[in-house]
C-alpha cells in the first residue's frame, strides 16, 4: 500500500494542481493578514474560507483524481496486488497531498507574521487540524462516490451534491426543524444534530474558541459545557475520526466487491 | 461641571470653617494614650475635635459617632469587629473617618451590618478606608453631601444571599463616590433612591452579582468608572437623567451576564463608553430619549439587544466592532435613530470618497431574529446557509424592520477624543 501511497502522493506533488491549490491558500493567508495585520482576526476570517472551500475541493479533487487514475487503476488491477492496498493508497496519497498543501499553504503566512508570538496558535493549531481532518473525510466520501458510480458526471454531480447538502441544506434543515420544534427543548437535538455533519461539527469546535461571547448565552451555556471541556472536545475529534474511519471502511468494502 | 465643583467647594470651605473657628482638639488613642479605645476617645472628645488613632488593633464594635469630628487613623490601624456586627456608625453631621483598616464585619440576615453607616447626617467625608471580610462596606442611609473618597473594599462574597454590597446609598443625595476599589462584594455600588449624585473614576470588578446596580436615582452622573468581571454586569434600572461619560464596562460573561442592562432608563445620554467582551453590551428594554454617542462596541456576542418599547432613542458615530451580532431587536417597529456609526461588519462602498458608505447598513441580521425567536439555532452561527439567508433578507427585508437603517455608515473608524 505504501508504494502505492508514495506513487499517488508524488504523482499529484507533481501535478500543477497542487501547486495552484498551494499557491491560493499562500495568497489567501498573506493577503488576509496583510489586510486584517492582526493575527486573531485573520483566523476568524479564515475560519469561514476553511469550513466551505476545503469539502468543496476535497470532494471535487478526490472523484476528479479517482476518474482520471481509472485506466492506471485497471492497469494496477491486473497486477498480483490486494485491491484495498491499491484504492487505499490512491486515497491517501490525494488526502495527504491535499492536506500538505492547506496546511504548509497557510502555515507560512502565519508563521511569517508571528504566529508563534501569539496566543492565537492554539486556536490556529485547530483550525489547521480540522481542515485537515475535513480533507480526509470528504476526499474519502468522494472515493465512495466515484466507486459506485463508473458515469463521470452522475460521479461529479452526485459529488458536488453532496457538499452542497453539507455545507448548505443540512443547517436549512436544522434550522428549519428547530423552528417547528420550538416549543421543545432541543438543546441535545441541536447537539446531537451537529454531530452527524462534519462540517457543523468542524465550525463549532472553532466557533467554541474565537466567538465565545455569542454562545455564551443562556442555550450556549450547554454547548460551552460540552464543547468547552477537553472531553468535550476530545469527543468531537473522535466522531470526526469515526468520519474518516467510516467511509474508509466503505471504499475497502466496496473495492472488494466491485466487479472491474 | 460648575455644578459638580459647588459641593465639593462648600465641603472644603465647610471644613475648613469647622476647624478654624473652633478650638479644636487632638484626642490621641493608643494603648498607652488618654483614651485607650477608640469608643473612650470619640466620648472624650468634644465637637471638632479629632480622635487620632495610632496603629495597633482595637477589637471594637457599635462605635457611635453623634457629634461632628475627625476620626483618622495613623499608619492604618486595625479595628477588628471579630464578626460581631457593626463597626462605625455616624449620626452626625460634619464627620470625617479617614485612613483605617476594618475587618470582620457580623453578618446577618436581619439587619444590614455594615463597615461604616452614616445615618442622617450631612457634610461627610469618608477616606482612604481599607475593608475586608464584610457585609456591607460603606452605608449611606438617608444621607447627603457627602464624599466617599478613595476607599478600598474587599470582599469574599460567594453566594448572593449571605453577602452584602460595596458602597450603599439609600435615599442619599448629592454625594461623590471617588477612587474607590471594590471587589467581591454582592453589588459594588448600589444606589437606591440616590439622586444627584456623582460616581466618577471607581474600579468595580469581580462582584458576584453586579459591579453597579442602581434604580429609582435620578441626575446621577457615572465618569471614568471601570466595571470588570462581575456576575451579571451592571444593571440600571428605573430613572433618569443619568449621564454616563467614558467608562468601560468589560468581560463580563455569563448565561445572564450584561455589560450593562438597561430597564426603563429615560432622558439620558451614553457617551464616550467602552463596552467590550461581554455577552450583551447593552440590553435595552422600555428606555426612551436615551443619546447613544462615541462608544465603542468591540468583540461582544450582542453590542446591543433591544427587547422593545425603546422609542426615540439615537445612537451616533459608535464604533462597532467584531461583535458576533451588532443589534438584536424583537419587534418591526422602529422608531429609534441609527446614524454615522461605524459598522465593522460594512461591506457597502464609498464612490463619491466622503468617508460615508453610499449605501445604508442594516444592523439587524435575519440570524439574529432567529436566535431571537429559537435561542438554540445560535449552534449555526457563522454557516453558509445564514450567510445566504442573511444576505437575502439584506436584499429585501421581510422580518427585520425595514426602516431600522443607519442610512450615512462611516466607511472608517472613528476616532474618538478622549482624555
Amino acid at each position: 500500500m505504501l508504494k502505492i501511497l508514495k506513487y499517488s502522493f508524488y504523482d499529484l506533488m507533481r501535478s500543477r494542481w497542487s501547486y495552484v491549490y498551494f499557491g491560493f491558500y499562500l495568497i489567501l493567508g498573506f493577503v488576509l493578514l496583510f489586510l486584517n495585520n492582526n493575527v486573531s482576526k485573520a483566523v476568524i476570517t479564515l475560519m469561514n474560507v476553511i469550513i466551505i472551500l476545503v469539502p468543496l475541493i476535497g470532494t471535487i479533487f478526490g472523484v476528479m483524481y479517482y476518474y482520471n487514475s481509472k485506466e492506471f487503476t485497471g492497469l494496477l488491477l491486473a497486477q498480483p496486488l490486494k485491491r484495498s492496498t491499491i484504492f487505499l493508497g490512491q486515497y491517501f496519497g490525494v488526502a495527504l497531498s491535499l492536506s500538505m498543501s492547506l496546511v504548509i499553504g497557510l502555515g507560512i503566512p502565519f508563521v511569517a507574521y508571528g504566529i508563534f508570538m501569539s496566543d492565537a496558535i492554539w486556536d490556529f493549531g485547530l483550525l489547521l487540524l480540522t481542515g485537515a481532518f475535513l480533507t480526509f473525510i470528504f476526499t474519502a466520501l468522494s472515493f465512495n462516490i466515484g466507486l459506485r458510480n463508473e458515469n463521470r458526471i452522475k460521479g461529479f454531480g452526485y459529488a458536488i451534491l453532496l457538499w452542497l447538502f453539507m455545507a448548505v441544506i443540512y443547517d436549512g434543515i436544522l434550522l428549519m426543524s428547530l423552528m417547528i420544534f420550538a416549543d421543545y427543548p432541543l438543546d441535545t437535538f441541536s447537539l446531537t444534530a451537529s454531530m452527524f455533519n462534519p462540517i457543523d461539527l468542524s465550525r463549532i469546535l472553532i466557533l467554541l474558541k474565537l466567538d465565545i461571547s455569542a454562545l455564551m448565552g443562556y442555550t450556549g451555556a450547554l454547548f460551552q459545557k460540552f464543547f468547552g471541556t477537553s472531553l468535550g472536545i476530545f469527543l468531537s475529534i473522535s466522531v470526526l475520526a469515526l468520519w474518516v474511519l467510516i467511509p474508509v471502511w466503505l471504499i475497502r468494502r466496496v473495492a472488494r466487491k466491485k466487479d472491474f | 461641571m460648575l455644578k459638580q465643583i459647588i459641593p465639593h467647594i462648600c465641603l472644603v470651605v465647610l471644613l475648613a470653617l469647622s476647624s478654624s473657628n473652633v478650638r479644636a482638639e487632638t484626642i490621641r488613642v493608643c494603648k498607652s494614650c488618654e483614651a485607650r479605645t477608640i469608643k473612650e476617645g470619640v466620648r472624650k472628645a468634644a465637637a471638632y475635635d479629632t480622635v487620632l488613632v495610632e496603629k495597633g488593633t482595637y477589637k471594637e464594635v457599635d462605635i457611635l459617632i453623634d457629634k461632628p469630628l475627625v476620626l483618622k487613623g495613623e499608619n492604618y490601624p486595625l479595628i477588628d469587629g471579630e464578626l460581631k456586627g457593626e463597626i462605625i456608625t455616624i449620626v452626625s453631621d460634619d464627620v470625617t473617618v479617614d485612613g483605617l483598616f476594618i475587618i470582620n464585619v457580623g453578618t446577618s440576615y436581619t439587619k444590614d451590618y455594615a463597615a461604616v453607616r452614616v445615618i442622617k447626617s450631612k457634610n461627610f467625608l469618608i477616606q482612604n478606608l481599607v475593608l475586608e471580610k464584610l457585609f456591607f462596606g460603606i452605608y449611606l442611609e438617608k444621607s447627603s453631601h457627602g464624599r466617599v473618597y478613595h476607599n478600598n473594599i474587599i470582599g469574599d462574597a460567594v453566594e448572593e444571599y449571605n453577602s452584602g454590597n460595596g458602597i450603599q446609598l439609600w435615599y442619599s443625595h448629592h454625594v461623590d463616590i471617588e477612587n474607590n476599589i471594590v471587589s467581591r462584594v454582592r453589588d459594588g455600588i448600589y444606589l437606591e433612591f440616590a439622586d444627584n449624585c456623582n460616581i466618577l473614576n471607581n474600579t468595580s470588578s469581580h462582584n458576584v452579582r453586579y459591579g453597579l446596580h442602581f434604580m429609582f436615582s435620578n441626575n446621577d452622573r457615572y465618569e471614568n468608572n471601570t466595571f470588570e468581571n462581575n456576575g451579571a454586569g451592571v444593571a440600571v434600572m428605573f430613572s433618569k437623567g443619568i449621564e454616563m461619560y467614558d467608562n468601560v464596562f468589560r468581560d463580563n460573561w455569563g448565561t445572564a451576564a450584561y455589560g450593562m442592562l438597561l430597564k426603563e432608563i429615560n432622558d439620558s445620554d451614553i457617551v464616550g463608553n467602552v463596552f467590550q467582551e461581554n455577552t450583551v453590551g447593552i440590553n435595552i428594554e422600555g428606555s426612551n430619549r436615551v443619546t447613544y454617542r462615541n462608544n465603542d462596541f468591540i468583540s461582544n456576542g450582542w453590542a446591543i439587544k433591544s427587547r422593545g418599547a425603546c422609542y426615540a432613542n439615537i445612537f451616533q458615530e459608535n464604533n462597532f466592532l467584531y461583535n458576533s451580532f451588532d443589534l438584536s431587536y424583537n419587534s418591526k417597529l422602529n422608531d429609534n435613530k441609527f446614524e454615522d456609526n461605524y459598522w465593522s461588519n460594512y461591506t457597502g462602498y464609498d464612490l463619491d470618497r466622503d468617508g460615508i458608505g453610499d449605501i445604508p447598513y442594516r444592523p439587524v441580521k435575519l440570524f439574529s431574529y432567529v436566535v431571537n425567536n429559537t435561542p438554540e439555532s445560535i449552534i449555526l452561527l457563522r454557516s453558509l446557509f445564514i450567510d445566504i439567508i442573511d444576505f437575502s433578507e439584506k436584499v429585501s427585508p421581510v422580518f427585520t424592520p425595514d426602516n431600522l437603517v443607519d442610512v450615512r455608515p462611516k466607511m472608517k473608524q472613528i476616532v474618538h477624543d478622549r482624555n
